[in-house]
C-alpha cells in the first residue's frame, strides 16, 4: 500500500518533538478521513465495537439531504425560467442553472466553516469533530437562492464559533448551529432573507429588465397565504397542494420538495440515524395546531382557514421536522421528552406562522425556542423517573 | 409454574467460533496463580512468603480490611513467585504444584444441618467465600452483613458463552448442595434466573430456591438485570450473587470437605481452531488451556467474554470469575475510507452499513475501535440495549460530574460493568462506558467508607 506508507511517513513530521508537532491534531483530522484508525479497544471493557462512528452518522445525514438538494437545484432553475415565462427550457438547462447558483454557496459554506473548525482544532489541540459536515450543507439549503456569498461565509463562521465552539464543541451546543445562524441572518439582513425578491434566482435582474411573466410576484406560498385578505381563494388558485408537495414552488433551496424530504426521512429512519418519535410528533403537533386554527377560523385572518394538512407541506415545515428538529444534540434526550419536544415544535411553528404577521415562517423560531426548552423537558422527565424509582421502596414498605 | 419475565431490549451479537458441545481435559500446568487484581477494590495482604509450602486451601493472601476473607491456594505445592507491578502492587501469587493434590480439611456435612455461622466459617476458611459477590458495587460480599436475597443466573447470554445446561449435566447434585448452603446465608430467598428458551431445564427441579425464567436477548442472563426484575436493590439494601460453577464448588466443599476449584471453560472465538469446553481449575495458565488451538498470531486473547473480559497475555492465568476464554483478531490495521464504504460485512446495530441485508450473518469481529472518541451526540442508543428501568446516559453523566446524590437516585446501586457493556459496544461516540461505571462504583465506595 503506497498511500498508507506515504501517510505514515508524513505522520512523522507531526509527532512529538518533530517540526510540526502542534499541527498533529490537524494532520490527524485529515488522516481519519482517509483511514479508520488502527486504534484498538482498551485492555478492559468491550473488545468488539459497532462499526458506526460519528463520521458515518453524519455521512448518512448528508446522503439523506442529497435528494432534496438535487431537486432544489433543479427547482431554482425552473423558477428562474418560469418567472420569465419560459416553461420549456428543459430539465438539464434548468438543473445546470440551479447547480451553478448553488454550488458556490455549498463550497463557500464548507470552506468558511471547516476553515474555522480547523482553527479550533489547532487551538484546542483536539481532533476534528464531524458536526460541521452536516451544518455545512444545511446552511446553503435553508437560505434563499439569491443570498450573497459573503452572507453564507458569515453564517458558516458564526455557526461554528457561536453555534458550537463557544459551548465546547460538537455535542455541547444548546441551539442547532445552522438554524441559529439562519436566525441571525434573518434578523440582521431581513431584506436578503425575506420578502418577495429573493426566492427566485436573479429575480431582481429579471424584474429590472422587464422580463417578468404575467402574474409572477416572487412571493412564496407562505407569503401569499399570510397576505391573503378576506379569503384564501387567491392562494388556492395560485398554489396547488400537489405543486407544494412535489416542490415546484419558490422557497429556500432545500425546503420546497416535501417528496424529496420524505425520501431523506426514510433514509434517516431506516438507518436508525434520526429519531422517529421527534419527526412524527412534529407533524402531529403541526396538524393539531392547524386543526385548532381551522376550528376558530375568522375572516379577519383567512390564513387560519388553511386546511391543517396543507400547513405540513408548505414552507420549511417538513424540512425542519426531518432535518432540524431531529438533531440529537439540541433535542430532548429522554425518550418521553422527545414526544413533548417534537409536538411543541410543530404546534408553535404553525401558531407563529398564522398568528404572527411579522414572521411568515415559524418553523425556525419554534425549533430554536424548543432547543432552549429541551433541557427543561428532560429535567422533568428525569425527576419523574427518580420519583418512580423512590416509589418502588414505598410500595414495598406499604 | 415458573414466572416468565419477558425482556425486549438488548442485543445478541452473532460471532464466529461458538463453543461446540465437546469436552476435553486441559493439560494441567505446573504453575497456578491467584491474581488479587481479579477482585475490584481489594487491598491484599500477603499470608505467605516465596518458597513456603502450601496445600490446596491454604491461605495465600487476605483482605486488609476484612481479614477473615481469605484467598487460598488452588493446589498443593510451593509458592514460587510473588509478581508485583507499579508501586509494588501484588499482581500474581504463583504456586508450583507438587502433584500430590493435598488439601486442607474443612467441614464435611449437609449444609441444611449446619448453622449460618458454621457455613460462613467453612466458606471463609476454605477461600470459597470469594465466590460470593454483592450488589451494589459487584465486589466480594462482606461476611459481617446479611443480604436480603441471593441470586444466581443459571445461564450466560453473552456472545460465545458456555452453556450451563451442558456443563452442569453431571454436577446438579453438587449444585443443589451449594444452593442449600447459600439458602442458610440469607434471611430472604435464593433466586435462580432460568433461561426461558431451554426446555427440560436442568435447574427446574432445584429445591430451596425460587425460580424465574427470563426470555430475551443479552443482557437477560446477567445477574444485575435479573435482580432488577425480581427484587431490585434500593438504597441501603444488599443482595449477594454467585456464578453457577462456583455454586457447584461450594456444594463440593460441603460434600467432600475439601477445597474445590474446578472450572469448565469455554474456549471460543474466530481465532480458535477447535472451539470447545475444557475441564480445568481456577488459576490455570492460559498457555496450557490454549495449547496449539490458536489460528494466526495477530490476536487478542480475552479472559472472560468479548463484552466485559480482560485483554491478557498468553503467559498469564485464567481470571477468578471467568468461565470463558475468547480469541479474536487484533484490529490494529488501518482501513482506507472505512467509514465511507457501503460496508456489506460491517457489524452495526444501525442500518447505516449495508450489512443489514444479511441479518443472520455470523461475524469474525476484531478489536478495532471503529472510530474516534467523541462527546455524547446520538441519543436513545443505550436505552435500546439496557432492559432495566434506568436512564443510562443520565446515570453516566452523573458519574462523570461526580454527583453522588444523583448517581444514587439514578440507580448506581443496581448496575455493574456487565449490564452496561452493550452500551459501550454500540456507542457511536465510542464512550468508555464500563470504565465510567467502575469509576462511579469506586466513588460510591469511597464516599461511604
Amino acid at each position: 500500500m503506497g498511500l498508507k506508507n506515504y501517510v505514515a511517513k508524513l505522520r512523522t513530521n507531526f509527532e512529538k518533538g518533530a517540526k510540526f508537532e502542534k499541527w498533529m491534531p490537524v494532520f490527524e483530522s485529515f488522516e481519519t478521513f482517509l483511514y479508520v484508525a488502527g486504534e484498538t479497544a482498551p485492555k478492559k471493557g468491550a473488545h468488539i465495537r459497532d462499526s458506526i462512528d460519528l463520521k458515518r452518522t453524519m455521512s448518512v445525514v448528508v446522503i439523506a439531504l442529497v435528494p432534496a438538494l438535487l431537486f432544489g437545484m433543479w427547482n431554482a432553475g425552473y423558477q428562474h425560467y418560469f418567472a420569465q415565462g419560459i416553461v420549456d427550457a428543459g430539465v438539464w438547462l434548468e438543473f445546470s442553472h440551479g447547480l451553478f447558483k448553488t454550488l458556490p454557496l455549498i463550497i463557500v459554506a464548507y470552506v468558511a466553516g471547516l476553515g474555522t473548525e480547523f482553527v479550533f482544532v489547532y487551538v484546542k489541540q483536539k481532533e476534528i469533530e464531524e458536526g460541521f459536515l452536516v451544518s455545512g450543507l444545511l446552511i446553503p439549503m435553508i437560505v434563499p437562492i439569491d443570498v450573497p456569498l459573503w452572507m453564507v461565509a458569515v453564517a458558516s463562521i458564526l455557526a461554528v464559533v457561536f453555534g458550537k465552539e463557544v459551548f465546547g464543541g460538537t455535542g455541547m451546543n444548546i441551539f442547532n448551529p445552522a438554524l441559529l445562524t439562519r436566525a441571525i441572518l434573518f434578523f440582521a439582513y431581513p431584506t436578503k432573507m425575506s420578502g418577495t425578491t429573493v426566492w427566485t434566482s436573479d429575480y431582481a435582474k429579471i424584474a429590472a429588465d422587464g422580463q417578468l411573466a404575467d402574474g409572477i410576484t416572487g412571493a412564496t406560498p407562505l407569503g401569499d397565504a399570510a397576505a391573503a385578505v378576506g379569503n384564501l381563494d387567491f392562494y388556492h388558485a395560485k398554489w396547488s397542494a400537489l405543486d407544494s408537495f412535489i416542490g415546484i414552488v419558490p422557497g429556500s433551496i432545500g425546503e420546497t420538495s416535501v417528496l424529496m424530504i420524505l425520501i431523506g426521512a426514510i433514509i434517516l429512519l431506516w438507518t436508525g440515524v434520526a429519531n422517529w418519535k421527534i419527526m412524527l410528533s412534529v407533524f402531529i403537533g403541526g396538524a393539531a395546531m392547524g386543526l385548532l386554527l381551522n376550528t376558530f377560523a375568522t375572516t379577519t385572518n383567512p390564513y387560519m382557514a388553511l386546511p391543517w394538512w396543507e400547513h405540513l407541506i408548505i414552507g420549511g415545515f417538513a424540512f425542519g421536522a426531518v432535518f432540524m428538529a431531529t438533531d440529537p444534540v439540541t433535542a430532548s434526550q429522554t425518550e418521553k421528552g422527545k414526544w413533548i419536544y417534537g409536538f411543541l415544535i410543530g404546534f408553535i411553528a404553525i401558531l407563529v406562522r398564522v398568528l404572527n404577521p411579522a414572521y411568515p415562517e415559524g418553523v425556525m423560531l419554534s425549533i430554536l425556542l424548543m432547543n432552549a426548552f429541551a433541557p427543561l423537558i428532560d429535567h422533568y422527565i428525569v425527576k419523574g423517573h427518580i420519583r418512580r424509582r423512590l416509589n418502588r421502596v414505598k410500595v414495598k414498605q406499604a | 409454574m415458573t414466572k416468565i419475565i419477558k425482556l425486549k431490549k438488548g442485543l445478541d451479537i452473532r460471532l464466529q467460533g461458538k463453543p461446540q458441545p465437546k469436552f476435553a481435559v486441559a493439560k494441567l500446568p505446573s504453575n497456578f496463580a491467584l491474581k488479587p487484581t481479579d477482585f475490584p477494590g481489594l487491598t491484599p495482604k500477603l499470608a505467605v512468603k516465596v518458597d513456603q509450602e502450601v496445600k490446596a486451601g491454604s491461605e495465600l493472601f487476605y483482605d486488609k480490611y476484612l481479614t477473615e476473607v481469605k484467598f487460598t491456594s488452588p493446589v498443593s505445592g510451593k509458592v514460587v513467585a510473588i509478581n508485583r507491578g507499579e508501586r509494588r502492587r501484588i499482581l500474581e501469587v504463583v504456586v508450583e504444584a507438587n502433584g500430590k493434590n493435598e488439601s486442607l480439611d474443612f467441614i464435611k456435612a449437609n449444609p441444611l444441618t449446619l448453622s449460618r455461622e458454621e457455613i460462613t466459617k467453612n466458606l471463609l476458611d476454605s477461600g470459597n467465600w470469594a465466590f460470593l459477590r454483592q450488589r451494589p458495587y459487584a465486589v466480594i460480599a462482606n461476611p459481617t452483613q446479611t443480604p436480603k436475597a441471593i441470586f444466581i443466573s443459571t445461564f450466560d447470554s453473552a456472545p460465545m458463552a458456555p452453556d450451563y445446561q451442558l456443563i452442569l449435566k453431571g454436577g446438579i447434585e453438587e449444585f443443589q448442595m451449594g444452593i442449600n448452603a447459600l439458602s442458610k446465608l440469607t434471611e430472604g430467598k435464593v433466586n435462580l434466573g432460568l433461561d426461558a428458551k431451554v426446555s427440560n431445564n436442568i435447574f427446574q427441579n432445584i429445591e430451596n430456591a425460587e425460580k424465574y425464567a427470563f426470555d430475551g436477548p443479552h443482557p437477560a442472563g446477567t445477574v444485575g438485570v435479573q435482580i432488577h426484575h425480581i427484587d431490585p436493590v434500593n438504597k441501603g439494601e444488599l443482595v449477594w450473587y454467585v456464578n453457577v460453577q462456583d455454586v457447584v464448588n461450594i456444594g463440593k466443599l460441603f460434600s467432600t470437605g475439601k477445597y474445590s476449584n474446578e472450572r469448565i471453560v469455554a474456549v471460543a472465538g474466530s481465532q480458535i481452531k477447535d472451539p470447545q469446553y475444557f475441564n480445568t481449575q481456577i488459576g490455570t495458565t492460559l498457555k496450557d488451556l490454549l495449547a496449539d488451538n490458536i489460528i494466526g498470531d495477530n490476536n487478542r486473547i480475552i479472559s472472560g467474554n468479548v463484552l466485559t473480559g480482560e485483554k491478557v497475555n498468553i503467559d498469564t492465568y485464567l481470571g477468578f470469575y471467568h468461565s470463558q476464554v475468547n480469541i479474536i483478531p487484533e484490529g490494529n490495521d488501518q482501513e482506507l475510507f472505512g467509514w465511507a464504504l457501503p460496508g456489506f460485512n460491517k457489524f452495526s446495530v444501525s442500518r447505516s452499513f449495508f450489512s443489514w441485508l444479511r441479518p443472520n450473518k455470523e461475524y469474525a469481529l476484531n478489536s478495532n475501535m471503529q472510530g474516534g472518541h467523541r462527546p455524547f451526540v446520538v441519543t436513545g442508543q443505550y436505552e435500546k440495549v439496557v432492559p432495566m428501568d434506568i436512564l443510562p446516559v443520565h446515570l453516566l453523566k452523573a458519574i462523570i460530574i461526580e454527583d453522588i446524590d444523583l448517581m444514587e437516585q439514578l440507580g448506581i446501586y443496581e448496575i455493574a460493568e456487565e449490564e452496561f457493556a452493550l452500551c459501550e459496544v454500540i456507542c457511536t461516540s465510542k464512550t468508555p462506558v464500563q470504565s465510567i461505571v467502575r469509576k462511579g462504583i469506586e466513588l460510591m465506595i469511597k464516599e461511604f467508607s
